[in-house]
């Protein structure tokens, strides 16, 4: 039973990983830039959906919407503003910029919302709980799993079936050869953000139902994990990243509750260079073509 | 003597200059007492950090691998400084706080280095973004890792225990789980931080004016042709990344004995990304430039103090807009036109290294 317990809290913090991976590894996949304050978003998102449960008297479902506008916008806006003035620069001034962006949104956070941790509204999601059988499973657990998987089928389909999406895979594979054909890249990469932030703000109240403390810092660790879940799965892939993040809360809840509580992190991490080593880009990554 | 050989020499010469210039003035305020009393308190951590970003830029700017776990190294570096102290204090009753202090830093130093062989070999098979992610997991991993890691003195041994804390009862505590080194006798000086950024100037300067360094900026330029020319990728990445892992270890090492006390949360992923924003607001390949940027950007926050609450916010926007100002192509064409006399005059003063080679 305890092995079950384990299991289901790990599919579940695995699913909130899987999701905030989604948000680095398409704007990997398509900008190729590792966007270090997609963590921050979603701390953003969680901020405003506990302002919106909290002082506004939202419905659940309304303060979750409001947030993810409020990212989608947040996201949009970063792009315009930093990464595109330096879509012609090396990576590494990009990566820069988005830590500065990282530390920007922390200390926003940090002057409207104070350092004191706020304990995130959660008796609208966790008072619910199923039992089967000796299992206990809170309607938190089943709707972070559930929402992983639709958001995994939508975004597949999305990127499949539609013109946006087909827009996307053309920027991801070569972003000079979509430009010629008359794709709008710009736009492209602005989308690919919208899709990633928004994720991120349902991450983020996910994440706060879980564990429910809320501060500027919030979203850096998770953010890290994901960052490391999406490298795990084959940054750039959507399967990827959701096999990367699902495995990555799993091995960690398991790590924690037969290795060691404070290893726990080593454990996620000595996997990942394990992974790596045998497999180098990934469990799902396309190899690295080498052209002389 | 060529060329490029007399240019080099001019900047290494500025380099060294600039710093022991730097030195002499500081200790002559020291003496005069007209420092304040922050800044003096601000005088070692700015060597430990202006000695992490040289050694930061020979990974980067020469070597071309993004690393994101440097404060990892720094971090062996000072829990050994720590418990080489308190041993060397406990065990042999040795008094001379330099003698004490250089030992520290020279444990320090081959500790990070064999931790930077142990971590490089693997790392090193990787590319790209996928080795900065294996370095920043080698930065957490032993990060958790002194977090349980238990370290006490008695009768001239040293008592080790990991994971619970089991040592004798009467051994001198010297690393205490997540409370992290303990009551550390500070004994780190300025001019021994000084000593160490000279050291630290001389091996890296000399390394990459040398064959081997020009074989490391090969590896960065273009691994492929580096490889066809039977230069060993591998053998000089490793070179410059133990090189790195052992000067980071030894201002760990003076980092630490410079405070009390030495807990894991002072070198996490944030601590390397700060060394890292050092290494390219100075410039890649730029060893000067880093030794001015991590000087002037860990007093920043100290000058910044007034602001208080802002002053991170503050620091945020800087570094933004200096990364948006000096990587557009169209403001960095104006400012070039506005500036190309003044260029023209102080051409190639630098080395070429100034884009870096992640482009790949």
């Amino acid at each position: 039973m305890i092995f079950l317990d384990n299991l289901i809290n790990g599919l579940s913090l695995g699913s909130i990983y899987a999701i905030i991976a989604l948000g680095y590894t398409m704007v990997y996949g398509i900008a190729k830039m590792l966007n270090f304050a997609h963590g921050d978003v979603i701390m953003i998102g969680a901020y405003v959906a506990f302002c919106g449960l909290q002082y506004w008297g939202l419905p659940p479902v309304l303060a979750i919407a409001v947030s993810m506008i409020a990212c989608t916008v947040l996201g949009v806006t970063i792009e315009g503003l930093a990464y595109r003035p330096l879509r012609q620069a090396a990576s590494l001034a990009v990566l820069i910029t988005a830590i500065g962006m990282s530390y920007l949104l922390q200390n926003t956070a940090l002057m409207i919302w104070g350092a004191n941790p706020k304990s995130f509204p959660t008796t609208f999601i966790n008072s619910v709980s199923i039992r089967l059988g000796r299992l206990n499973i809170s309607i938190a657990t089943l709707i972070t799993i559930f929402a992983n998987i639709v958001i995994m089928v939508s975004l597949t389909l999305f990127t499949a079936k539609t013109k946006m999406g087909k827009a996307m895979r053309c920027v991801s594979e070569d972003r000079g050869a979509a430009e010629l054909m008359g794709i709008n890249v710009n736009r492209t990469i602005s989308v690919t953000f919208a899709i990633g932030s928004a994720l991120a703000a349902i991450a983020g109240v996910l994440l706060c139902s879980s564990y429910p403390i809320l501060q500027p810092t919030t979203g850096s660790m998770p953010g890290i994990k994901a960052f490391t879940a999406a490298v795990f799965g084959g940054i750039g892939s959507i399967p990827g990243a959701m096999l990367g993040g699902v495995l990555l809360g799993v091995i960690e809840i398991f790590g924690k509750a037969y290795i060691s509580t404070e290893l726990g992190d080593a454990i996620v991490f000595a996997v990942l260079i394990v992974v790596l080593l045998v497999k180098p880009t990934g469990l799902l990554g396309r190899p690295i073509r080498e052209k002389v | 003597m060529t060329k490029t050989k007399r240019k080099r020499l001019i900047y290494n010469l500025i380099t060294f200059s600039v710093v022991i210039a730097a030195y002499l003035i500081l200790q002559h305020m020291i003496d005069a007492k007209t420092i304040t009393r922050s800044l003096k308190g601000q005088l070692v951590p700015i060597c430990a950090w202006i000695v992490m970003a040289v050694s930061l830029n020979l990974v980067i700017g020469f070597s071309g691998e993004l690393s994101l776990g440097h404060a990892g190294f720094m971090s062996v570096g000072a829990y050994t400084g720590a418990v080489v102290s308190g041993w060397l204090l406990n065990a042999f009753q040795m008094e001379n706080t330099v003698l004490r202090l250089v030992l520290a830093i020279v444990a320090g130093g081959i500790l990070a280095g064999i931790a930077g062989v142990v971590i490089g070999i693997p790392v090193l098979r990787l590319r790209g973004d996928y080795l900065a992610i294996v370095t920043l997991a080698f930065g957490e991993i032993i990060r958790n890792l002194v977090n349980v890691l238990y370290i006490g003195t008695s009768e001239g041994h040293l008592n080790f225990s990991f994971l619970h804390k089991n040592l004798p009862e009467s051994a001198v505590i010297l690393v205490d789980g997540a409370k992290g080194a303990v009551k550390i006798k500070p004994i780190s000086t300025f001019t021994v931080g000084f000593v160490l950024i000279l050291i630290t100037l001389i091996i890296v300067l000399n390394l990459v004016n040398s064959r081997a360094g020009r074989a490391i900026q090969a590896t960065r330029d273009n691994r492929i042709a580096a490889e066809s020319m039977g230069v060993s990728v591998t053998k000089y990445k490793m070179m410059a990344f133990v090189t790195a892992a052992v000067l980071a270890g030894m201002a760990g090492a003076l980092y630490g004995l410079n405070s009390s006390t030495v807990v894991p949360t002072q070198f996490t992923f944030n601590q390397s990304i700060n060394v890292l924003v050092f290494v390219v607001l100075g410039g890649l390949g730029n060893v000067l430039g880093s030794v001015i940027s991590a000087a002037f950007l860990t007093v920043l926050p100290e000058v910044l103090r007034e602001f208080a609450d802002y002053r991170m916010l503050v620091y945020a926007i800087v570094l933004i807009l200096v990364m948006i100002f000096t990587n557009n192509p169209a403001i960095r064409s104006l400012v070039n036109r506005l500036i190309s006399p003044v260029k023209a005059l102080l051409r190639g003063r630098q080395p070429s290294a100034l884009q870096g080679g992640d482009k790949a």
